[in-house]
């Protein structure tokens, strides 16, 4: 039995292409959510609270799924051909999968920033920034732009960085700008929620700080929900944590769902005890 | 050791179920489907309600006409009420994606519509005169007014046979040694080397027999008509032999040869022990392409005056026929009958060519471009 | 003595390693091969080269004749002493031109179609089959031109000349609409098809599967995702597939001689009956050339070689140069 749902843009006009002016950092709930490849099953009815306006980290070892999971709130797990997932998941009170609403309406109220950087290396860094906009069909007014570009290069902590070169190429900064860049870029479409896929694994201490900085910064603007298996970015970031954990050949579960603080000082579950005190991982 | 815990919370699995491989509850999956009832409602409506527009204005109310003119219209106006209608459903994004899908899927399946035009037609109208004494027979007895089931055509097949035979020859070991050259040796030219093979590849054939022509006939006055055709398709092989050849070589994986080097070989017993047996059934398909490539040209045998009505199986003697300047002498024949014996001549040349092409494809299996992808998109599936 | 281990002391002058030189001695059996394989790459130029400076002395009787008047004279008619290519080039880049305005836009589509819209399981079939066009052979494609698609195109060329014919290339002067450049330019279209669209596949095939992601992430459509990422990605195979494919509808020569009737007017009217190009007037006067006369011929074979090589000489380094294009080979 399998519910048949549309995977292509569907809400009917009067909700496209407005700029929600209510765009207040959302919640998430996922409830029983388990997702396959194929016939392997990599996530076991995983559910989760994710709280408006806080920092969510996902931790665990890797290959437990994080990513996938991850993936499933913006709906970018179906674009892979043989992927398939049950379960519920709303963004405040709505059902993402169910309601009828599109799929770029989703992403564009739920961001993402990769673990690669992938800014678009053909457009100028202030094209980069409002990319998003134009892609996702919000067409600033004239004067906006640069407005737009500034206020969001600044949330990203970029701007004072490459405000004199802005017509520069998005492929000519530093892996950490580069990614600032996505942050920006992400940021200008206004989401309620943005997913991190471990941003800063690729990039090295100093711009790792800085990226962290940017998450405290925004995240009164907007729900955050990073994964990561560093778990002292973990307790640096967050404000509640979710340890998963996949035992061998199994799909991956949370076994654990609290404030970061009790989550490092007294976690109930003795396998999230061992993890965060690095008995493995 | 497990830390006891109280009623586990409502939103995370009791620690024990992790460990335990039990099954739980049927849990029905989400399809999530690329198309639905509303998308095809609106794909056909707006086919539908062009065509009758189109219908309307064209034949009636104006004085334009012809079916193909017709088409053309009627598509127009049809991207432009689909675009229409889904920017009404949908917003203008939605809709820019949609017609985007329509026109380049319209592309796309355009492009088998002349491959089955092209090679059914051959097929049908050459199918009609083909029997078998096409192969036993050559024109030696008929003229402008023969049927065209009189004589048949063993003397171009054979000599297209042959040529193309002495073009493989001397094109193959030439054609891999270069691709050894480029991928296994890497010599100071190679960069310059390359860039002529590809030069060469563009070179049009009829240059190629104008080539062999001066040389062959205008500096040394010979008449070995076989010979010289075989000599412009080699021109005109060697490029692709070289290339498919190279793309093969470069699939080898470096480990291999790298084992091999370590193992004490020299270059020439890695390369004929490793390297080229590896590569094998690529190198196959390189030669069936480059074959089936040349085996249709016409341009050098027109350039090269070959040409002969009767069986000729010396190609460094004398005048000899090949199949494609068979097929391009009597299509120019105003008698229908004689166009019909080119046409039969067509359809087994597209034989010809098929029966290649797909030895080729089994053989090799995929294309080796292709298998380069599906390496690397197996690497990147996700864990 | 001074001691061998190393010293951090920075007023210790530096250590001077003698570096080991070292000399390759290949094998007999080594050395035979490599001289066979350089001989190899080296025949290529000899080959090369042998085709530029055969066709050159064999030409070289008529361009001394004709002098510079050769590129500027309109007639040919080389037993007349007077002859030239001016013409005859001008038509021969119309019919490519009409064969690429066709061709890369379909051949845009047609790669696009591959990687981005249709099933994962019809990528592999469908490649197949736009390998298989290239292959089937151009006097099939002259042939089914002439018979099966000038008596349906005549009309369309009607339609055109008879409701765009203000427009100066669509204007149709004579009655007589058959052979003319715009059919054999379609015709060749169909030839050029496959080679840019195999060779475009392969770029869009490409690119980088990252920024995609990052564009639907942002909430763009498919199309969207495509126009950011995979276009201009590929704008360098674009262009490499397209002079490739322009390369080959340059020198076509079946198709066209059997379908164009020959003039050798240098008008711009495609619709009008009557065309040329440089191979098909080759290979249509070649049989009852005198020595002269074929050597006018091969005079305009050079011509036609140089361009060719210029094409494609342009098109290697457009493709070389690109972002695409590093990762794949024409």
């Amino acid at each position: 039995m399998s519910t048949t749902i549309s995977a292509d843009d569907t809400a009917p006009v009067d909700t496209q292409n407005l700029i929600d002016l209510t765009r207040t950092p959302a919640s998430m709930t996922a409830r029983d959510v388990s997702a396959w490849f194929g016939d392997h099953k990599v996530l076991e009815r995983v559910s989760i609270d994710v709280k408006a306006r806080s920092v969510t980290a996902l931790i665990g070892p890797s290959g437990c799924g994080k990513s996938t999971f991850l993936r499933i709130l913006n709906r970018m797990h179906e674009l892979v051909p043989s992927a398939s997932l049950a379960g519920t998941v709303m963004l405040d009170d709505v059902d993402i999968y169910r309601d009828a609403r599109s799929v770029t309406q989703t992403r564009r109220e739920i961001g993402m920033v990769f673990q690669k950087p992938n800014p678009f290396p053909a457009m100028s860094i202030a094209d980069n920034v409002v990319a998003g906009l134009h892609l996702s069909g919000t067409k600033p007014r004239r004067g906006e732009v640069d407005a737009i570009v500034e206020r969001n290069l600044e949330r990203a902590g970029l701007w004072n960085e490459v405000k004199n070169r802005l017509g520069a190429a998005g492929g000519s900064l530093s892996g950490g700008q580069q990614q600032r860049l996505c942050i920006a870029r992400a940021l200008a479409v206004d989401p309620r929620v943005l997913l991190m896929d471990e941003p800063c694994s690729a990039l090295d201490p100093t711009s790792t700080r800085r990226i962290e900085e940017t998450i405290a910064d925004i995240s009164d603007d907007v729900t955050i929900v990073i994964v990561t298996h560093n778990m002292q970015q973990a307790q640096r970031v967050s404000h509640h944590c979710a340890f998963f954990l996949a035992a061998e050949n199994q799909p991956g579960v949370i076994v654990e769902a609290d404030t970061t603080e009790t989550m490092f000082t007294n976690p109930q579950d003795q396998r999230t005890l061992d993890y965060v005190h690095g008995r493995f991982g | 050791m497990v830390v006891a815990t109280d009623t586990p919370a409502p939103d995370a699995p009791a620690p024990d179920e992790v460990r335990s491989a039990k099954p739980g509850p049927a849990e029905p999956r989400l399809r999530i489907r690329r198309f639905e009832a509303a998308d095809v409602g609106a794909l056909a409506g707006s086919a539908i309600s062009a065509f009758c527009l189109m219908w309307l204005v064209y034949v009636r109310l104006t004085p334009l006409s012809g079916g193909v003119g017709f088409a053309i219209c009627w598509y127009a106006t049809f991207i432009v009420t689909y675009w229409l209608v889904v920017r009404e459903q949908r917003g203008a994004l939605a809709a820019k994606d949609k017609v985007a899908g329509v026109v380049v899927a319209t592309a796309g399946i355009g492009c088998l519509v002349p491959l089955t035009l092209v090679i059914g037609y051959t097929v049908w109208k050459g199918w009609q005169t083909f029997r078998l004494s096409f192969f036993t027979e050559t024109q030696e007895f008929t003229g402008p007014l023969s049927d065209a089931t009189d004589g048949g055509a063993i003397h171009a097949v054979v000599g297209t046979l042959e040529q193309v035979a002495i073009a493989t020859v001397l094109s193959v070991p030439l054609g891999v040694a270069t691709a050894l050259f480029l991928n296994e040796i890497r010599g100071r030219f190679a960069r310059p080397v390359r860039i002529v093979v590809d030069a060469m590849s563009a070179t049009p054939s009829i240059l190629a027999g104008l080539f062999i022509y001066a040389v062959i006939v205008l500096q040394l006055d010979w008449r070995r008509d076989g010979l010289a055709v075989g000599l412009a398709l080699t021109v005109l092989m060697l490029p692709t032999v070289t290339r498919t050849a190279e793309v093969v070589l470069r699939l080898v994986p470096g480990g291999l040869r790298e084992g091999a080097l370590a193992l004490g070989g020299t270059e020439w017993r890695v390369t004929r022990q490793v390297v080229l047996p590896t590569a094998r059934t690529g190198l196959v398909t390189a030669i069936l392409l480059g074959i089936a490539r040349v085996v249709g040209e016409t341009a050098p045998l027109i350039v090269l005056n070959a040409g002969a009505f009767v069986m000729n199986a010396n190609p460094f003697a004398g005048n000899q026929e090949g199949l494609p300047l068979f097929i391009y002498r009597y299509i120019n024949f105003p008698q229908p009958a004689r166009k019909d014996a080119a046409w039969t001549a067509a359809f087994v040349l597209i034989m010809i060519v098929l029966v290649l092409f797909t030895a080729a494809r089994l053989i090799g299996g995929r294309a080796p471009v292709a298998r380069r992808a599906v390496v690397r998109r197996k690497q990147k599936e996700p864990a | 003595m001074a001691s061998p281990t190393s010293t951090l002391s920075p007023d210790a002058a530096p250590v001077a390693e003698p570096r080991l030189q070292l000399r390759v001695t290949r094998s007999p059996g080594d050395r035979v091969y490599r001289a066979v394989a350089y001989a190899a790459g080296g025949t290529t130029f000899v080959i090369l080269a042998a085709i530029g400076v055969f066709l050159l002395l064999e030409a070289w009787p008529a361009l001394k004749e004709a002098g510079w008047g050769f590129f500027t004279e309109t007639e040919w008619n080389p037993d007349g002493q007077q002859f030239g290519i001016a013409s005859v080039m001008l038509l021969t880049v119309e019919i490519a031109v009409v064969a690429l305005a066709f061709a890369v836009p379909v051949a845009i589509g047609a790669a696009l179609f591959i990687t981005d819209y249709a099933p994962r399981s019809w990528r592999r079939p469908l490649t197949s089959l736009i390998d298989l066009l290239a292959a089937v052979p151009s006097i099939i494609y002259g042939l089914w031109g002439l018979f099966f698609l000038q008596p349906r195109l005549i009309k369309v060329s009607d339609w055109l000349g008879e409701h765009l014919g203000f427009i100066p290339i669509f204007e149709v002067k004579s009655g007589n609409l058959a052979g003319s450049t715009f059919i054999a330019g379609v015709v060749v279209s169909l030839m050029v098809v496959p080679i840019c669209a195999s060779i475009i596949r392969e770029v869009f095939s490409q690119a980088p599967p990252g920024e995609k992601e990052g564009a639907l992430a942002l909430g763009g459509t498919r199309w969207g995702m495509i126009r950011t990422v995979v276009i201009p990605f590929g704008k360098g195979g674009i262009i490499g597939g397209s002079m490739l494919g322009l390369g080959r509808a340059l020198g076509e020569t079946i198709a066209v001689a059997l379908i164009i009737s020959p003039i050798f007017d240098p008008t711009v009217r495609i619709l009008d009956g009557g065309g040329n190009s440089i191979s098909a007037l080759i290979a249509l006067r070649w049989g009852e050339a005198t020595p002269f006369s074929a050597s006018a011929l091969m005079a305009a074979g050079l011509a036609l070689f140089v361009v060719t090589l210029t094409v494609n000489a342009i098109a290697s380094i457009v493709v070389v140069r690109s972002r695409s294009g590093a990762a794949t080979e024409i």
